[in-house]
């Protein structure tokens, strides 16, 4: 697989007190949606900046598209669509003018009619003509968007590209980035702090704590180790216990409290516990493995 | 470059604030020019009183279009100015304010030519404000009030310009007038560099005119010669040089100029302020990280 970006030891400080971003290293590859964590004050946007030659690295070297950032800026930014953080515009200009600059910005000349598209594409097309300073922070979002997108970059960097959108913009965003990468094979570098949606849509991911790296690899490789937590909930909470504390498991008890049972177990073991409660007569309501994105993120960044 | 440009003019005239100052300029010249058409003999007559005995001509025939449009520059090229901060003190500031400037830096632009772009763009606002003042202040004066001599005060002393020999003049006055708020213009910009906010530059711009205009007026020996020569505001009224003509016992020579190389200093001086101001912008501009 193709590096699209190969970041090696940068580091960002400010002043002589402050490193915002530490020696941090990572590899996205093509196609891929490369998730990036990391609490408020992590490094994540100051990462981001870098990467857009909005900041200046103390140190360290940027490779994209194999070309070192440095030296070929502006080929590098022609095919790089952004969004940084929340998309501020224009707001005395309409979404239709505005997506018309940042396309001439980006060296592209498109007709109206296919800016058109662009904004039907994120649901703007009936409001094109409305003053920015009249849309919704979610609608501003969606402009922002489809700003990154309008000259059609093979490399995207989205910055907490959900902020401010309701759980329909929500799912819409994640809609479009799941199309993005799985049709249109772009590679994505997404950073958000909703980390159910970023288990969801991210290939790969990288979390960052006092601007160094804290862990990089692939999610299903982060998310899946061999001993999780489990949570059960049953129709008898007691008889459970009771047939739990009768075999193996009942070392790797950890709690029954609030109507549920939490054990701590091998993968492999979830399908035999299952089948061993079910013989018995137990209903079983859900048994659901606790390990997401949020816990194993919170274990590492110690928050 | 064109293109970029383009966006730029076509952002500053879409913005409503960018008609504040020609608003406010038409304002006062029309103001200016209606107290004149209706009270001008009764306003020349007190002017012109305290050069009884040196000067002798009737009100009705120092009050043109041409002495109309030399009061009012007497009167705006101090405050346009601040109408041109307004503007070019918002140029990059304003953008880190509104959060596009990470958008447009973030663009396959390199930095020096997009700050160019802006830099071009504000002295283009500012050259279109000076023509608008040179529409109302002179076209228009000359339509309502007519053409004759021009009385051009000098102290105790007055030039008479005649009528064929004036309207060059103004030309080149608006012209260097045209330097001198691009001057102003590159200072507002650079401070606008500076700062991600827009009132700092406007204010620190606004800021730094009063106090020069305050030091260049200031009638004290000691700064004749040691700090005016080097404000720009004291270049800036070098307009007025162009007003001033040789003469030969009491007549003015027709197409002089007394002092043309005071002029050229000046121009030049203003130049390269601009060109410092702008160099400076594009220094801090290019390592600037764009935190906003």
């Amino acid at each position: 697989m193709a590096v699209i970006i190969r970041a090696r030891g940068i580091t960002k400080t400010f002043g002589k007190e402050i490193t915002a971003v530490d020696g941090l290293s990572f590899t996205v590859e093509a196609g891929q949606v490369y998730g990036f964590l990391g609490q408020n004050g992590a490094g994540k946007s100051t990462t981001i900046r870098m990467l857009l030659t909005l900041v200046r690295p103390s140190s360290g070297d940027i490779e994209i598209f194999g070309m070192n950032l440095a030296r070929h800026r502006k080929e590098i930014l022609q095919k790089t669509g952004a969004i940084i953080e929340r998309p501020d515009l224009y707001k005395y200009l309409t979404a239709l003018e505005n997506l018309q600059i940042f396309a001439k910005m980006s060296g592209v000349k498109l007709s109206e009619k296919e800016l058109m598209d662009q904004l039907a594409m994120i649901g703007l097309a009936e409001r094109a003509h409305s003053k920015v300073r009249t849309y919704s922070q979610g609608m501003k979002q969606r402009l922002g968007i489809a700003i990154a997108l309008v000259h059609n970059p093979e490399l995207i960097v989205l910055d907490e590209p959900t902020n401010g959108l309701d759980p329909q913009g929500i799912a819409d965003v994640r809609k479009l980035i799941l199309h993005l990468s799985n049709d249109l094979k772009k590679t994505l570098l997404v950073s958000s702090h909703l980390l159910g949606e970023m288990e969801m849509i991210a290939d790969s991911m990288l979390i960052i704590d006092n601007g160094k790296k804290v862990v990089e690899g692939r999610t299903c490789d982060l998310l899946n180790p061999d001993k999780i937590q489990v949570e059960i909930l049953t129709d008898d909470k007691q008889r459970t216990l009771d047939l739990i504390s009768t075999t193996k498991w009942l070392g790797n008890l950890l709690s029954s409290s609030n109507g549920s049972i939490l054990l701590e177990m091998q993968r492999s073991n979830i399908p035999d516990l299952n089948r061993f409660l079910v013989e018995h007569g137990v209903n079983i309501f859900s048994l659901r493995p606790k390990h997401s994105l949020e816990d194993f993120f919170l274990s590492i960044t110690k928050a | 470059m064109l293109q970029l440009l383009q966006i730029e003019l076509y952002k500053i005239f879409k913005r409503p604030r960018t008609f504040i100052a020609f608003g406010v300029i038409t304002a006062i010249i029309l103001l200016v020019q209606v107290a004149l058409k209706f009270g001008g003999e009764e306003y020349v007559g007190l002017v012109m009183s305290g050069l009884s005995g040196t000067f002798d001509a009737p009100p009705v025939q120092v009050l043109n279009g041409y002495f109309v449009c030399f009061i009012i520059l007497n009167l705006l090229l101090i405050h346009i100015p601040i109408l041109v901060a307004l503007i070019a003190g918002d140029m990059i500031s304003g953008e880190a304010n509104m959060g596009t400037l990470r958008l447009l830096a973030a663009k396959p632009v390199s930095r020096t030519r997009l700050l160019l772009v802006k830099f071009i763009a504000a002295s283009v606002y500012t050259i279109l404000l000076l023509i608008w003042v040179a529409v109302l202040s002179l076209v228009l004066s000359i339509l309502v009030f007519g053409t004759n001599e021009l009385f051009v005060a000098r102290g105790l002393e007055v030039n008479i310009l005649s009528s064929a020999d004036v309207l060059w003049r103004y030309i080149a006055a608006f012209a260097f007038a045209a330097i001198g708020l691009i001057t102003v213009a590159s200072l507002a910009f650079m401070f606008s560099t500076f700062a991600d906010n827009s009132i700092g530059p406007i204010v620190a711009c606004v800021c730094v005119i009063i106090v020069f205009t305050i030091l260049t007026q200031l009638q004290i020996p000691f700064y004749d010669e040691t700090i005016k020569p080097w404000l720009f505001t004291t270049h800036m009224l070098g307009w007025k040089g162009f007003f001033y003509v040789k003469g030969e016992e009491g007549v003015t020579v027709n197409g002089s100029i007394e002092n043309l190389a005071g002029i050229f200093k000046s121009g030049l001086l203003l130049l390269a302020y601009s060109l410092l101001f702008l160099a400076i912008a594009v220094w801090y501009f290019k390592k600037k990280n764009i935190l906003s």
